[in-house]
């Protein structure tokens, strides 16, 4: 559809190393079908799709996971990120991460530290991780970063479990010396979508949680930036997805497909390439899944006549194919989808009701 | 967290850096999750936030290299800084 001049070169790419990961999170956004180890890229490869990120114009890496330092080659690769210039993030659970290995990713280079915190009551919190101790080693992986003058954000899911004491986890990412916190509200896609009815807060929760961090943003201005991603379900405008699709980012995953989002292998049809075969480059411009739901072409109503389409791009497509069924409609978020009662009553029926047990996100066991 | 002052020292965190993009040809400001584009005037102030100069200091060498008014430096640099300080790009 575009030619290569009018797509712009991707600005951050989301390197999930591998999906082994000690904790559970019951909203992971992984796939429910996980990447075995057997099937991850090797180091060589890893560098050599880290080289042409950079030829191609992505600024940040983010080494992710799973749990990025259950790689053995986890030093080897934030040093190959540094040497070829990309601003290296690790998001990290911290389970898995020494002293020494941390040491030693600081000195091959290591820009910043994301650190998932899931609650700031330590019991809550290691039961929503599903590992004892989760909470504590956090902690320790906090001061480490801010002793060694890296600067820490600090990421929060917000769900059902936490939800009351959002602005209690603000204040906590203030006092662990982050720079930054991501609050950001459950989006129901893969683990979360299969926990939904155990995560899914109250609209009255959610709004309270919502003002009590605007609230904050006065009060922690210059020492903390807060990010805020706030929740579909109760929205009436769908966010802007990814920025758009193939606009801004790539994820590569564990074995080395290059997909525009976590989500988008739900999506039936669609053409992913793989690292093993293609340059990073040329998936981004020239990969069928990259060009699926590039511009405004493939739309339907309401977003073809609609003034936000350039805002919002329809939101998700992603989410419009889970809740619609068809991945080119309007996703439902948004208040002029046919389907948008559908939506609300999901929120309105899950959110009161008792609340089912988490299905940990797992491994399968081997057949 | 203070207003950069005329005896602040400017400088960029670790984590933060001015960066010259070849793909877009622009110098950019990176920090965590933000990338800013740097005009050349916004280059030339952060080149010389190394933490050893005063934004006093800063304005008076800019202000001899451009030749330019003192005070409208001034009044350019401090904003400039005071912004960055508030999204944590710059220590003070």
């Amino acid at each position: 559809m575009n030619a290569q001049s009018q797509i712009a070169p991707p600005t951050g790419m989301l390197a999930e190393l591998t999906h082994r990961c000690p904790l559970g999170c019951p909203y992971c956004s992984n796939p429910l079908e996980l990447e075995r180890a057997a099937d991850e890229l090797d180091t060589q490869t890893w560098k050599r799709v880290f080289s042409e990120a950079a030829e191609a114009g992505v600024l940040h890496v983010h080494l992710s996971g799973g749990e990025p330092c259950a790689r053995r080659d986890i030093v080897e690769l934030t040093a190959h990120c540094a040497a070829v210039g990309l601003y290296t993030n690790l998001i990290t659970s911290a389970v898995g991460l020494t002293r020494p290995l941390f040491d030693a990713l600081v000195a091959a280079g290591l820009d910043h530290v994301q650190l998932s915190i899931q609650d700031a009551e330590p019991a809550s919190a290691d039961r929503i991780a599903g590992y004892d101790g989760a909470f504590a080693r956090k902690r320790e992986v906090a001061a480490w970063t801010t002793q060694a003058g890296l600067p820490l954000t600090v990421n929060a899911v917000m769900h059902r479990a936490n939800i009351s004491r959002a602005a209690r986890m603000v204040d906590m990412a203030v006092e662990l010396g982050a720079r930054r916190i991501e609050v950001a509200h459950t989006q129901y896609y893969g683990w979360a979508m299969k926990n939904r009815a155990a995560l899914m807060p109250t609209r009255e929760a959610t709004e309270k949680a919502v003002a009590d961090v605007e609230a904050l943003r006065r009060k922690y201005q210059g020492r903390i930036v807060i990010d805020h991603v706030v929740p579909d379900y109760h929205a009436r405008f769908p966010k802007a997805c990814m920025n758009g699709w193939g606009r801004r980012t790539l994820n590569v995953t564990p074995s080395g497909k290059v997909l525009p989002c976590h989500a988008a292998e739900t999506i039936p049809g669609l053409e992913f390439w793989n690292v093993r075969e293609h340059s990073i480059g040329a998936a981004w411009y020239d990969s069928p899944a990259f060009n699926a739901f590039r511009g405004t072409a493939w739309m339907k109503e309401p977003c073809v006549s609609c003034e936000r389409k350039e805002i919002d791009f329809g939101g998700c497509r992603c989410q419009a194919l889970a809740l619609t069924g068809d991945a080119r409609n309007a996703d439902p978020i948004c208040h002029l989808s046919p389907h948008h009662a559908r939506v609300q009553k999901i929120a309105a029926e899950e959110a009161p009701a008792i609340a089912p047990d988490y299905i940990y996100r797992r491994l399968k066991a081997k057949a | 967290m203070s207003a950069p002052t005329a005896t602040s020292r400017p400088r960029l965190p670790r984590g933060v850096r001015l960066k010259h993009d070849k793909v877009r040809d622009e110098w950019l400001l990176l920090a965590p999750e933000r990338v800013v584009k740097a005009n050349p005037v916004a280059v030339a102030v952060l080149e010389r936030c190394t933490g050893e100069k005063t934004l006093g200091e800063i304005v008076d060498d800019l202000a001899a290299a451009y030749s330019a008014e003192r005070s409208l430096i001034e009044r350019d640099v401090t904003k400039l800084i005071a912004d960055l300080a508030d999204k944590r790009m710059v220590d003070l």
